[in-house]
């Protein structure tokens, strides 16, 4: 390797002798490292068009492909002559190139999403509670606070079964507060009188569009970035039902109009996943 | 990771092959040129040029001296791995489809499709050490099984030989009679055809990949069924890590709908399943059509698919790969 005394004495005189009698010798090009982490300086020597001598630094990181630990006979491989087609390949043929995309191994779930899902799903039905909110089940698939039995993506794929209903109906029952047997239907009207329609509207006024999501960003995501401003009380995304790519947009309801206003303030023009976010009301639907 | 691309061949991969160093990649095309090259960086080392149609499989034996390949121009041949040169050409009637040598190269299985009235075959010829002293007589000829038999590999000491095809049953032989001596079930077995067949790294277990969209581990020995991975899609390939317990399969719809569709729906991934706990670990992207050859390193830091596509795409793994938590 390189003596470091001998490359102080060239930068040394490079910078003494301008226009010396030594300028037609080119000091001869150092090579330095690969060190620990992979880097390699070249330091070489040449002459540009006025003949001034220029010292060319270049630093390069070697990577190893694979740890290869290969074997004699692999080695001895290694410096076989090419053989067929591959005798006469040209360079710029370029058969064998590196991706220039990033391949990573896609999990089907980031590890520990699901269990962190009902927590907040918690979170919300007791903030729920509280605000004396409608309870958010759907009966689909049993999923609390998450989105209305309407809105069950697996609404074609879950047959309904008793069990299901039956949980369904329960904390129904109990919130209207009224007399009637467990299973049988209440009209809307009779459900506690006028306190379900107010409520049925607060949901859509606290409503909050969100759009440019990144294709990766799921419900979770959303609601680990908008519960900051307060408890919310519906996320949902929109999902391609073909190819189940989420479609870049999404809506946060929030339980107070406060909290909503704030989120908007705040996240509107804001860079989430390499996209800039665009946060406003949503418009109520035309019926 | 960033895979390397090898663009080598013109259509559609079939057959993906590291020698036992895991310093060249053998890879067989539906072009007639079989391609080696060296595995860390994807440099193309040569070609084996003399195959007249689509080369369908191929093996190479231990020394890394000897290659067979089998195609639909009706022959196999043999070349040798380091100058490319053919040693011989076994001739038949009907185009073969899958080669393996046996341990110890002395023997080899050949599979010939049913062809103009001729049923399907499994095969084995001897191998001459001298490859000017080889001939081209059969040890033994295996008839039975309807339908192509895509894969057919040496069992545990050469004692058996087993096969799957297109009849969707995978049977065990014995390797001196001929005798068949287990089949897989009709209700615990695929139900449509078998593409692939990989063994273990130790060899006491192999895993089947076929079209009804599963890919089964099976005892070598006893055919018992011992996992069965379920996917979404058409199973074309399928490896055994020989590192971890994971399996990668690889498939896709079929290249007629590929142009129908678009390419997220097609689902061209390989897919990687925990092999104990059946659990899917993740999926590598990349092809631009259905995977058809999957193998894995033998030292199991990295893999090679094959696509529709024409390209072979070799990837190392990234660090955090070994340290996956279930």
């Amino acid at each position: 390797m390189a003596a470091p005394p001998q490359k102080l004495r060239w930068g040394e005189l490079e910078e003494e002798d301008d226009g010396g009698d030594l300028d037609f010798l080119l000091p001869p090009p150092v090579v330095l490292g690969p060190d620990e982490n992979g880097v390699k300086k070249t330091i070489q020597y040449r002459f540009d068009e006025e003949g001034n001598k220029v010292k060319v630094t270049t630093t390069t990181r070697v990577r190893k492909l694979a740890r290869a630990r290969l074997s004699k006979r692999a080695l001895e491989r290694r410096s076989w002559a090419k053989f067929g087609d591959a005798v006469h390949e040209d360079v710029g043929s370029r058969l064998t190139m590196v991706s220039t995309e990033e391949i990573v191994l896609e999990r089907p779930r980031a590890p520990g999403s699901k269990a962190e899902e009902t927590n907040i799903a918690g979170d919300v039905l007791a903030a729920a509670g509280k605000a004396g909110a409608v309870l958010m089940v759907c009966r689909t698939c049993g999923k609390k606070g998450d989105h209305w039995t309407s809105k069950c993506p697996y609404k074609d794929l879950a047959p309904q079964t008793d069990g299901f209903i039956d949980k369904s109906l329960g904390p129904e029952n109990a919130a209207s507060a009224s007399g009637t047997s467990k299973g049988t239907y209440v009209p809307p009207g009779m459900r506690g009188g006028d306190r379900s329609g107010v409520e049925m509207k607060r949901r859509d006024e606290n409503s909050v569009r969100v759009t440019n999501l990144s294709e990766d960003t799921r419900e979770p995501d959303l609601l680990e970035l908008f519960r900051a401003f307060g408890p919310v009380s519906r996320v949902y995304v929109a999902v391609d039902q073909k190819t189940g790519v989420s479609r870049g947009f999404g809506f946060v309801n929030f339980i107070h109009r406060e909290d909503a206003e704030r989120a908007i303030n705040k996240l509107n023009g804001y860079g989430y996943d390499n996209l800039i976010l665009r946060v406003e009301w949503a418009t109520p639907r035309p019926n | 990771m960033r895979p390397i691309l090898m663009k080598g061949h013109e259509r559609p991969l079939t057959f993906l092959k590291y020698n036992r160093e895991g310093d060249l990649l053998f890879s067989c095309a539906k072009d007639h040129t079989p391609t080696v090259w060296f595995a860390d960086n994807g440099e193309r080392l040569g070609t084996y040029r003399g195959h007249n149609g689509a080369v369908w499989c191929c093996d190479v034996s231990r020394d890394s001296g000897l290659l067979i390949t089998g195609s639909a121009d009706q022959s196999v041949k043999l070349w040798s791995v380091q100058t490319g040169a053919q040693l011989y050409s076994f001739n038949f009637d009907s185009p073969a489809k899958a080669v393996d040598f046996s341990i110890g190269d002395k023997l080899a299985i050949i599979t010939t499709d049913p062809f103009m009235g001729l049923p399907s075959t499994i095969q084995v010829k001897r191998i001459a050490r001298d490859p000017s002293e080889q001939t081209s007589e059969s040890v033994l000829t295996i008839k039975g099984p309807q339908g192509r038999i895509n894969r057919a590999v040496w069992g545990p000491l050469n004692k058996t030989i087993i096969s799957g095809g297109e009849d969707a049953v995978v049977r065990i032989w014995d390797a001196e009679t001929g005798q068949l001596l287990k089949e897989s079930d009709k209700e615990t077995g695929h139900q449509k055809t078998i593409t692939s067949l990989s063994k273990s790294a130790d060899g006491s277990h192999f895993l089947t990949g076929s079209l009804d969209k599963s890919a089964k581990l099976w005892d070598i020995r006893t055919l018992t069924l011992i996992k069965t991975y379920v996917t979404e899609r058409p199973v074309n390939a399928c490896a055994i890590s020989p590192l971890l317990d994971h399996v990668v399969m690889g498939g896709g719809q079929e290249a007629s709908h590929v142009t129908t569709t678009d390419r997220r729906a097609g689902k061209f991934e390989a897919k990687f399943f925990h092999k104990i706990l059946q659990e899917e670990i993740g999926g590598v992207k990349g092809h631009f059509g259905p995977i058809n050859a999957l193998a894995f390193n033998p030292d199991g830091r990295s893999f090679a698919s094959g696509g529709e596509d024409g390209y072979v795409r070799l990837h190392h793994f990234d660090p955090d790969y070994f340290n996956i938590k279930m």
